[in-house]
């Protein structure tokens, strides 16, 4: 299920901006990986390039390549909709669909790709996807209630199910616990590390004690100025970036420095 | 013991007291002014629901019995109208919210507008001189070959100016409110939600269909009772397009065909005397009525799915 994603000299820009300028890494599959750096230096645009989703701002568009398996998402025949199928993402911000009940969430991205389900399959899938995002026991009551109603941490769990309930090979989460408290956060860090098993995982977070404790590998985003393109500094085992860094702007960066 | 502190008051400023005096007036204003109508309307109708065909020459037997077909033709009609409006003020309204390149939906968005404001007398006189004409083969082939069709029955009329031309002009006249508003809404629709939904995989139409639709329900409801209350209260273009004679039908196509409660009063006030004005004024309360019950039962469509409605 989970897939190994090759990022070759990808540039990524705004119109004529361009904001982030010639990134290659490659990820591993079954593998947790963090993109840290200061704000406005692109990880979160660069994340949004590993399933097209930047292109939903006029104007975007990228030059290079990013390999899923060896399949470059960006071929000309390649349809964005798909791409977001197997890509799956999590959002800054908890986005269950307001006017959604829990379970219609869930099922949310199963019933878009136009699959007719039984209502057993479906009762399954729920409880399956509520489960693998440790959400289950305390919302199985209230399946019929608005996702609204949960609390913010609870919402953005919910969020991970309605994304691993269509089985994406790859979730992308951008910031996912900045707007939480400690102890949701310490919940969807504790579901990172389960979906692991399971899932390629891509991460941007501004904590840097979460991307100690979550990731394998860390890729340190910088920009040398205002107008400037965001760039990959680093990119190396976690552990090395918090304790080794072969780049002074990394060490400056983890340790506080600045930032 | 000792003396209790002076109580803290918060200063009151010159401005809030004229704000706040100037908006409970502005408030009790419309409260004010509906009382008035209605107790107008009331007391003027008093003498038209005790009449009979003795007191008052338009009657043929009762007011209920009068005003019935009227009541019946101004929601058949509206009804229709609204049909044929809001799928295509919802089309209008998307294309320029989702799909039209950015200059080409704030053009569009002032053609709207415009259309809102021709006046319903010119609307009348398009009805007369061109829809009418224009229609009335397409309603002698209705007839002639899906006349099985109740609604399609024949015999076709002759001149177009029937129920389903009147209910046309009434949807034009309607759609530019109806797309307005849901345009708004539509705009409104938060981008997370629409990046939900497209990170989902969905297309545009899916995204549409899964977060600007639901999220926009409630307006799109209040766009409808807003043109829809147009429809129904609409006096010149029904006036002008259709040709009545009074009946309770269905049929769309004959030259049979239903008045409404504001297009009558038009028409009959200017001859009218005596009793039979509190005739006409007692329609007219009728159809306020209508119309109070009509924004009675959105609100409570809406209110339905308050908690799903995403406020919370």
């Amino acid at each position: 299920m989970s897939k190994r994603i090759e990022v070759r000299d990808l540039n990524v820009y705004y119109s004529k901006f361009l904001a982030v300028e010639g990134v290659s890494l490659e990820i591993e599959p079954r593998s947790v990986t963090a993109f840290i750096g200061p704000s406005g230096c692109g990880k979160s645009t660069f994340l949004r390039t590993l399933n097209r989703m930047h292109e939903v701002i006029p104007g975007a568009r990228v030059e290079g390549e990013v390999l899923i398996d060896g399949n470059n998402l960006y071929d000309p025949e390649v349809d964005p909709v798909l791409v977001r199928r197997q890509v799956g993402m999590v959002f800054q911000r908890p986005n269950p669909f307001p006017t959604m009940s829990i379970k219609e969430n869930v099922l949310a991205g199963v019933k878009l790709n136009n699959k007719r389900i039984s209502k057993s399959d479906a009762d399954a899938l729920v409880e399956q996807s509520l489960q693998g995002a440790n959400l289950w026991n305390e919302v199985k009551d209230r399946l019929d209630r608005p996702g609204s109603g949960l609390s913010g941490g609870q919402q953005q769990r919910l969020c991970i199910a309605r994304a691993i309930a269509v089985s994406p090979e790859v979730i992308l989460m951008d910031e996912p616990c900045s707007a939480l408290d400690p102890i949701s956060t310490l919940a969807i860090e504790d579901l990172i590390e389960e979906l692991k098993q399971d899932y390629t995982i891509v991460i941007v977070t501004h904590n840097m004690q979460q991307a100690s404790r979550v990731s394998d590998k860390t890729a340190f985003f910088n920009i040398a100025g205002t107008g400037k393109p965001g760039k990959l500094i680093e990119y190396d085992e976690t552990t090395t970036i918090f304790s080794n860094p072969s780049e002074k702007a990394t060490e400056d960066y983890v340790s506080g420095r600045f930032g | 013991m000792t003396t209790a502190a002076a109580p803290i008051r918060a200063k009151q400023r010159p401005g809030d007291r004229v704000f706040s005096k100037s908006a409970v007036f502005a408030g009790s204003m419309i409260l004010v002014t509906l009382a008035a109508v209605a107790t107008f309307l009331i007391v003027q109708s008093i003498p038209a629901f005790v009449a009979d065909s003795e007191d008052a020459s338009i009657l043929d037997s009762n007011f209920w019995a009068y005003v019935g077909p009227l009541v019946f033709g101004t929601i058949w009609a509206a009804a229709l109208a609204l049909l044929i409006a809001l799928p295509i003020s919802i089309g209008i309204a998307l294309f320029i919210s989702h799909y039209a390149p950015r200059r080409l939906a704030s053009v569009l968005g002032y053609i709207v507008d415009l259309l809102a404001a021709v006046p319903s007398v010119v609307f009348g006189l398009w009805g007369i001189g061109v829809l009418a004409p224009a229609v009335q083969p397409i309603y002698t082939w209705l007839v002639d070959n899906l006349g099985w069709f109740p609604l399609f029955a024949g015999p076709v009329s002759g001149t177009g100016r029937t129920i389903l031309t009147a209910a046309l002009v009434l949807a034009v006249m309607i759609i530019p409110i109806i797309t307005a508003i849901s345009r708004e809404v539509f705009l409104q629709t938060p981008v997370l939600h629409e990046e939900a939904a497209l990170a989902l995989g969905a297309t545009r139409w899916e995204m549409i269909r899964t977060a600007v639709l639901p999220f926009g329900r409630p307006g799109i409801i209040s766009a409808a009772v807003l043109g829809l209350g147009r429809a129904l209260g609409e006096t010149m273009a029904v006036a002008m397009v259709l040709s009545a004679t009074g009946a309770i039908t269905f049929q769309l196509l004959t030259s049979v065909n239903p008045s409404t409660i504001a297009a009558n009063i038009a028409l009959s006030f200017p001859e009218a005397y005596g009793i039979n004005v509190n005739v006409l004024i007692a329609t007219g309360l009728i159809l306020f009525i209508v119309t109070f019950a009509v924004n009675a039962i959105a609100r409570w469509i809406v209110a339905r799915r308050a908690e799903f409605s995403g406020a919370n």
